[in-house]
C-alpha cells in the first residue's frame, strides 16, 4: 500500500512538471510571435496580402539557419517564425522530458516506447521528407 | 485590403473560432481551414500549415491544465503516439501526391463526421473488469480522480485502438487538423476508456501528432508567418477566454449552433472541392 502511494505521488510530480513545461512553451512562443507581429505590421501593414496563389514562404523562412539569420537582422516575419518553431518544439521537448522521467521511474519499457516516438519525429524532421 | 486590416479581421475570426471551439469541446482548429480558404481565399496548403500550428498551440495550452489535474493517462498517450506520429508522417508524405481539391473533399467529410459525433449521446463503456494481457503488460490500466474519489479503469482492445489511432494520425498529417473526434472515438468506443480520460488524453496527443507533420510542412513552405501570427494569437486568446466562461454558459445550444455552422462549412468545402475551386 505504501509503495502504491509513493508511486502515485511520483507520477503526480512528473505530471506537474510536464504541465508547467507545456505552459512555459506556449506563453513564451506567443510573446515572441506577438513581438514579431508588431514589427511585421509596422513595416508591411500597408502592403497587400497575397495568399490566394501558393508559392511557398519566401526563402529563409523554411529552415532553422535561415530563420535565425533573419532574427539577427530584426526581420518581423523571421521573429514570428522563431515563435512558431518554438511552439512546434514544445510538445517535442515534452517527449524528450518524458524519456528522463521514465528513466527516473526505472520504467524501461516506456523509456523505449518514448524513444521510438522521438525517433519518428527526428526522422520526420531530418529525413528530407519535404521533397 | 491592406495587411493590417487583413490581420485584424483574421485575428477576430481566430478568436471566435478558439472561443467556440473551447466552449463546445470541438476544438478551434476545425474551423481555421474553412475560415482561411472560404472567407479569406487563401490557398488550402497555407491553410493546412496554419491550422497545424494552431492545433499545437491549443493542445499544449489546455493539456498543461489537464495534465496537472492527473486525469490524463500519460502511458496510454505515449504508447498511442507511436501510432499517431507514424500516421502523421505518412499523411504529410501523402499530401504531396494528393490534388488539393481531393484534400478539400476529404476534409469536408471529416468535418461533418466531427459535427455528427458531437450530437450523438455519449455512452460510457468503461469498466473496472477486463483482462487484456497487452494492456497489462504495457501498464495502460490506470485510475483518475473524481469528486467522489479515485476511479479505476481497464483498457480494452489495444490493437484495435492502435490501428484507429494510426488512421487518425494519417488524417491529421494530410489535413492539418488535430483529428480529436477520431481519437476520442478510438478511445471511447474501442478501448472503452472513461470520457474524461479519453478527451484529455486525446488532447495531450494532438500536439505531438501535429508537431510530427508540422516539421515537414515547415520545410515545404506551407507555414506562413503572416497567417500564423493572427491565427495562433487569436485561437489561444479565444480558448483561454472560453475556459474562463465555460462554467457559466449554456453549452448545449451553443454546441448545436456550432455543429450546424461546421456542417455548413463542410458542405461548402466539399462543393468547392468537386467544382475544383479549392
Amino acid at each position: 500500500m505504501k509503495q502504491l502511494f509513493s508511486k502515485y505521488l511520483k507520477d503526480k510530480d512528473i505530471q506537474q512538471i510536464i504541465g508547467k513545461q507545456l505552459r512555459i512553451g506556449v506563453v513564451l512562443s506567443s510573446i515572441i510571435v506577438f513581438i514579431g507581429g508588431v514589427i511585421y505590421l509596422i513595416r508591411h501593414g500597408h502592403e497587400q496580402p497575397n495568399y490566394s496563389t501558393f508559392t511557398g514562404v519566401r526563402e529563409g523562412l523554411n529552415h532553422l539557419t535561415g530563420i535565425w539569420q533573419g532574427v539577427l537582422e530584426n526581420k518581423g516575419m523571421n521573429i514570428i517564425q522563431l515563435g512558431v518553431v518554438l511552439l512546434i518544439a514544445t510538445p517535442i521537448f515534452r517527449i524528450a522530458f518524458s524519456v528522463i522521467a521514465f528513466l527516473l521511474e526505472k520504467d524501461y519499457l516506456y523509456v523505449c516506447l518514448t524513444l521510438i516516438v522521438l525517433g519518428i519525429i527526428s526522422y520526420s524532421m531530418l529525413g528530407g521528407l519535404a521533397g | 485590403m491592406t495587411i493590417l486590416s487583413f490581420t485584424l479581421i483574421l485575428l477576430l475570426g481566430a478568436f471566435l473560432a478558439g472561443l467556440l471551439g473551447s466552449l463546445t469541446g470541438l476544438g478551434g482548429g476545425v474551423v481555421i481551414i474553412p475560415l482561411l480558404t472560404l472567407i479569406f481565399h487563401a490557398d488550402i496548403r497555407y491553410a493546412i500549415g496554419t491550422a497545424l500550428i494552431a492545433s499545437i498551440a491549443t493542445s499544449s495550452g489546455s493539456a498543461s491544465a489537464y495534465v496537472k489535474e492527473g486525469i490524463t493517462n500519460i502511458r496510454l498517450g505515449m504508447f498511442l503516439e507511436i501510432a499517431t506520429t507514424t500516421g502523421a508522417v505518412a499523411g504529410a508524405l501523402l499530401a504531396v501526391f494528393m490534388p488539393t481539391h481531393i484534400v478539400a473533399i476529404i476534409f469536408g467529410c471529416v468535418l461533418i463526421f466531427s459535427a455528427l459525433t458531437s450530437f450523438k449521446k455519449k455512452q460510457d463503456h468503461s469498466t473496472e473488469s477486463g483482462n487484456s494481457k497487452l494492456a497489462e503488460r504495457l501498464r495502460l490500466n490506470s485510475s483518475y480522480p473524481t469528486p467522489t474519489g479515485i476511479v479505476n479503469y481497464k483498457v480494452h482492445h489495444v490493437v484495435g485502438g492502435y490501428f484507429m489511432m494510426l488512421f487518425a494520425g494519417v488524417m491529421s498529417g494530410l489535413l492539418g487538423i488535430g483529428s480529436g473526434a477520431l481519437k476520442v472515438l478510438a478511445m471511447d468506443n474501442i478501448m472503452r476508456i472513461p470520457f474524461k480520460v479519453s478527451t484529455t488524453t486525446s488532447n495531450f496527443m494532438i500536439g505531438v501528432t501535429a508537431a510530427a507533420s508540422a516539421v515537414v510542412y515547415l520545410q515545404r513552405g506551407y507555414v506562413s508567418p503572416g497567417l500564423c501570427m493572427p491565427v495562433v494569437l487569436g485561437v489561444l486568446a479565444g480558448a483561454f477566454a472560453g475556459s474562463k466562461i465555460l462554467t457559466r454558459a449554456n453549452v448545449k445550444w451553443l454546441r448545436i449552433v456550432f455543429s450546424l455552422v461546421i456542417s455548413f462549412l463542410a458542405i461548402q468545402m466539399i462543393y468547392n472541392g468537386i467544382t475544383h475551386k479549392l
